[in-house]
């Protein structure tokens, strides 16, 4: 009985272990209707997260379609980044800013 | 056609002459302040008409949009003027802005008001951002102001983009 409670507990506990390790937050910041920095690197799992220092709204649109987050003024957004594979994003408001996110497994 | 067309070709005409063109004095700051919020402002009135006319989806979005930006450009504007005391002056730039393409496209509804405002829309956006670079910004003496101007630029250039997404969309 106690062996395989301390086996459960390691299971899940190494479970925890590992997606804190992995899932890191890449922090992309929006200033004057730049991102910076343009490109960034990531794992599967990790999430985007935009800060956006301007006073206007903006957002970034992947252009393979997988996702959209919204940035409000003085505010951040994120989403998490599901699949690999390199994505280019950019601002449908102001489509002349742009980024490009890669993403490894 | 013609009404777009004339729409557009109005706006520009109105903005390259006389203050723009090659030769003249240079605005001063009180007077490129002036033009950049009249110009902030025909594009609110313009996107507030879209508003009252356009039941089209992706042209109501970019006029709000436009309405956003350009309120938000032109609060940072007056709150400039009045930390630098400037008081903004009226100029001939200005003035022919002001009687620019907005009765043309009331004559206008549906599809029509849709193509003649985003063609407009893009126009104007191009004229501008041409004032901007080659005139205003750097005619501009006050580092605020400039600075002001050149993210002005950079939004208006995304406009400019916008406008042309649209204007592909709708055809």
């Amino acid at each position: 009985m106690t062996p395989r409670w301390i086996s459960l507990a390691f299971v899940f506990s190494s479970g925890l272990l590992s997606v804190s390790a992995h899932a890191e937050t890449i922090q992309v910041t929006v200033d004057k209707l730049v991102f910076t920095p343009a490109e960034v690197s990531a794992k599967v799992g990790d999430t985007i997260e935009f800060v956006n220092k301007d006073n206007l709204v903006h957002n970034a649109k992947a252009t393979n379609g997988d996702w959209t987050v919204n940035i409000p003024p003085k505010q951040s957004g994120k989403a998490v980044l599901k699949k690999t594979g390199t994505v280019d994003y950019f601002c449908t408001f102001h489509p002349n800013m742009k980024g490009r996110v890669t993403v490894a497994p | 056609m013609f009404a777009r067309l004339s729409a557009g070709v109005a706006v520009i005409c109105l903005l390259s002459a006389p203050a723009l063109a090659q030769g003249a004095a240079k605005p001063t700051d009180p007077q490129i302040a002036h033009i950049a919020y009249t110009a902030g402002q025909l594009d609110i009135e313009a996107a507030k008409q879209a508003l009252a006319k356009s039941k089209n989806k992706e042209v109501r979005d970019f006029a709000d949009d436009m309405v956003r930006d350009h309120t938000e450009v032109n609060k940072q504007a007056l709150a400039l003027v009045k930390k630098l005391n400037v008081k903004p002056e009226d100029n001939d730039t200005s003035r022919g802005l002001t009687k620019q393409a907005a009765a043309k496209l009331a004559k206008l509804n549906g599809a029509a008001f849709d193509k003649a405002y985003v063609a407009n829309e893009v126009a104007y956006h191009k004229t501008v951002n041409g004032a901007l670079e080659s005139t205003l910004i750097p005619s501009a003496n006050n580092g605020e102001l400039k600075s002001l101007l050149q993210t002005g630029l950079k939004i208006f250039q995304g406009h400019q983009q916008h406008a042309e997404h649209v204007s592909a969309d709708l055809k």
